[in-house]
C-alpha cells in the first residue's frame, strides 16, 4: 500500500481542470500501488477550502486544506515547501502535480528539496514493485520515451487532457494545514495581466482554430477569431511566423518552441505545415488544413482538406458551422 | 554582472529521427547537433545584458561528453568570455542528478544571474534550471518571455494558461528562459577567432546517483493519409457533414 499526495491546483479561488485530472491520475497510481490512499493539497486563499468536495468527488480519500491570504497570487516558494513539508511528515511514495504553468514550475522545486526523482509531462505510468514506468513525448514529441523512475518518494507531472477528470467518490476528509513560510528571497508577482475572457487555454480547450501567414495580414486574424466563436468554445492559436512578426504574442505560439496541443479538433488556416509546428499539433484528434497550395506538407497530416483562399474559405465556413450548431 | 549560462548540445530538432538499436534512444548517426534552442536564447540574453551594463563577465557550462566543448566554442564564438565543461559519459534524463552536478559547479562561483532554457529538446522535461536553484538556494524566475535586470532586481513576465504574470526578485537568481526573450545572434568571424584562444577548463561532473532511465524510444505512429475534400468554398458542404459525422465535433 502506497499513498499518493496531489496537487490540486486552483487559480484565481477556483480549481483548475488539470487539479481535477491530477487527483484522477493519482487515483489511478495509487490504485496500482496495491491500494493506497490520495490525499489532495488544496492550496488558495481564504475560502479555497469550500472546493473540498469536489476532489472527494473525483477520488481523494482526504484532502488537504492550505488557505493563506498570501495564496492569492501563485507563491511559488511556500507552496513548494508546503507540499516537501507534508510529503515528509506522510511517508507519501509519490507526489502527482499538473505539467502546467504552476506545475512545471512547482515540480522541480518539490523533487529538489526532497531530494526525489522527478519525470514531467507524463502521459501514462505503470507500477512494477518500487520502480515506475512513465510514458513522456521528448523531442518536441518527436520520439516517445519510456521512463523509468526508482526511488520513494517520486514526483511526477502529467500532461494536461492526457487524464480525464473521472467522478469516483471517496470519503474525502477534510484536514487543515499551515502554509510554510519560505526561507531566504522569493520570486513576488507585481501583476497578473489576464488574457481575453471567454476564450479557454490552447492547453485545455478541446477546439482550436490557428492561423499563418497565408492570413495575409495580422487584421484577417478577424477571420480566425469568427471561426472559433462559430465553434463555441474553441481557442485561438498561431504559428512562429505569425508571433515572430507581431501579428500575435507569442504564448499563442503552437509549436516546437510554442505550445504544444492535442485538441479533439485542430483547424489550420493558411498554415504550410513546417515541422516546426507539425510538432506541437500533430497529435490532435481530428486536423482540418485549409491552404491555397495542395503541396502544402500540412495537407500530410490533415485528416481533412480544403485547398482555396483562405479569406474566401473561412468566413463560408464560419457561416455553415453557425447554420450546423444552431439549437445547441 | 557575473552571470552563467548553462546549456545543452541537442540535436537539430528538424531532423528525421530514427530509433537505436538499443531500442531506449535515438540513433544519433547523421544528426547536426547544436546548442539547444531555448539555451542559445539564454547566452544571447545573458551577453545582451552584459552590453547593456557595459561590462561585466559570461561564463558557459555545459554538461556532457567531449563534443559538448563545440557547444562550449561556439557560445564563445557569440561572446561568452570563458567555458566550463563537466565531464560525463552523457547527459543522463534525470534531472536532479544533473542540478547537482551544476550546482556543485555554481556554487562558490559568486554568480550574480545563472540563466538556463526553459527546457532542453531531447528531454523536453524543463527540471534542471530550477532544481539548480533550489539547489543554490536563490530565487528562480521560471520561463521567462521577457527579461531585464534594474537595481539589482530581476524583472520579468511569464506565460500562464490565458494570462501572463510580471514577477521580480533579487539577484543572485536563477532565471530559466522561454521563447520571446532574445534571437540568437551569429557568430561572427572575429568572434570565431576570438573563441579559439578563450579558456576552456574540462573537469569531471559531480552528478548525484541515477534514478530517471530511459527503457524505450518509439517513434509516434504516422497519421493516416488525409483527404483532399476539393477546392474552395464548394467543399465546405462536404466539411462540414464530415465534421458532423465522422470527426463528431459539432
Amino acid at each position: 500500500m502506497a499513498n499518493v499526495l496531489v496537487f490540486a491546483e486552483t487559480r484565481n479561488g477556483e480549481v483548475r481542470k488539470i487539479g481535477l485530472e491530477v487527483v484522477t491520475a493519482g487515483r489511478k497510481l495509487a490504485d496500482a500501488s496495491g491500494g493506497g490512499e490520495v490525499h489532495a493539497l488544496l492550496a488558495g486563499p481564504v475560502g479555497i477550502g469550500s472546493h473540498a468536495a469536489v476532489l472527494g468527488a473525483h477520488g481523494a480519500d482526504v484532502v488537504i486544506v492550505v488557505e493563506s491570504a498570501d495564496y492569492t497570487q501563485f507563491a511559488r516558494e511556500s507552496l513548494a515547501a508546503t507540499v516537501a513539508d507534508r510529503v515528509r511528515a506522510g511517508g507519501y511514495r509519490a507526489v502527482l502535480l499538473g505539467f502546467s504553468a504552476q506545475g512545471r514550475d512547482l515540480g522541480p522545486r518539490v523533487a529538489a528539496r526532497l531530494d526525489a526523482p522527478i519525470t514531467t509531462d507524463v502521459t501514462d505510468f505503470s507500477v512494477s514493485g518500487d520502480s515506475i514506468s512513465v510514458k513522456h513525448p521528448g523531442y518536441a514529441n518527436k520520439v516517445n520515451m519510456t521512463l523509468v523512475i526508482t526511488g520513494s518518494p517520486v514526483v511526477i507531472s502529467v500532461r494536461p487532457a492526457a487524464f480525464t477528470a473521472t467522478e469516483s467518490p471517496k470519503a474525502g476528509r477534510v484536514e487543515t494545514a499551515q502554509a510554510a513560510a519560505p526561507t531566504g528571497a522569493t520570486v513576488k508577482v507585481t501583476e497578473v495581466k489576464e488574457g481575453a475572457k471567454g476564450r479557454p487555454d490552447l492547453g485545455e480547450a478541446s477546439i482550436i482554430i490557428s492561423g499563418g501567414r497565408g492570413l495575409k495580414a495580422a487584421e484577417n486574424f478577424k477571420l480566425i477569431e469568427d471561426l472559433a466563436d462559430a465553434f463555441g468554445n474553441a481557442a485561438v492559436g498561431a504559428t512562429r511566423a505569425v508571433t515572430d512578426d507581431g501579428w500575435r504574442p507569442h504564448s499563442d505560439q503552437i509549436g516546437q518552441t510554442g505550445r504544444q496541443v492535442s485538441p479533439q479538433l485542430y483547424v489550420a488556416v493558411g498554415i504550410s505545415g513546417a515541422i516546426q509546428h507539425l510538432a506541437g499539433m500533430r497529435s490532435s484528434r481530428t486536423i482540418v488544413a485549409i491552404n491555397k497550395d495542395k503541396e502544402a506538407p500540412i495537407f500530410k497530416v490533415a485528416d481533412y482538406g480544403i485547398v482555396g483562399d483562405v479569406l474566401e474559405v473561412i468566413p463560408a465556413l464560419t457561416a455553415a458551422v453557425t447554420e450546423a450548431r444552431k439549437g445547441h | 554582472m557575473k552571470i552563467a549560462v548553462c546549456i545543452k548540445r541537442t540535436p537539430d530538432s528538424e531532423s528525421r529521427f530514427k530509433i537505436a538499436a538499443s531500442g531506449a534512444a535515438i540513433d544519433e548517426t547523421g544528426l547536426k547537433f547544436d546548442i539547444d534552442d531555448f539555451a542559445g536564447y539564454a547566452v544571447e540574453a545573458a551577453l545582451q545584458l552584459n552590453e547593456k551594463a557595459g561590462g561585466g563577465e559570461t561564463v558557459v557550462i555545459a554538461l556532457g561528453p567531449d563534443n559538448v566543448q563545440e557547444s562550449l566554442r561556439k557560445a564563445m564564438s557569440m561572446g561568452a568570455d570563458r567555458a566550463v565543461h563537466l565531464k560525463a559519459d552523457a547527459s543522463p534524463p534525470d534531472g536532479i542528478a544533473v542540478a547537482k552536478a551544476l550546482a556543485a559547479e555554481l556554487k562558490g562561483g559568486g554568480y550574480d544571474l545563472v540563466l538556463f532554457g526553459k527546457h532542453a529538446f531531447d528531454t523536453s522535461a524543463g527540471v534542471v534550471g530550477t532544481a539548480t536553484a533550489e539547489l543554490l538556494g536563490v530565487p528562480c524566475v521560471t520561463a521567462a518571455s521577457q527579461l531585464s535586470v534594474v537595481g539589482g532586481k530581476v524583472i520579468a513576465r511569464r506565460e500562464l494558461e490565458g494570462a501572463a504574470e510580471m514577477v521580480e526578485c533579487p539577484l543572485p537568481a536563477v532565471v530559466t528562459i522561454d521563447e520571446g526573450v532574445a534571437r540568437p545572434r551569429y557568430p561572427s568571424l572575429k568572434g570565431i577567432m576570438a573563441a579559439k584562444k578563450k579558456p576552456l577548463e574540462s573537469k569531471s561532473a559531480q552528478l548525484g546517483p541515477i534514478r530517471v532511465t530511459a527503457s524505450k524510444a518509439e517513434l509516434p505512429p504516422d497519421r493516416p493519409a488525409g483527404r483532399i475534400l476539393g477546392e474552395g468554398i464548394a467543399a465546405i458542404p462536404e466539411l462540414v457533414r464530415l465534421l458532423q459525422t465522422e470527426a463528431k465535433v459539432i
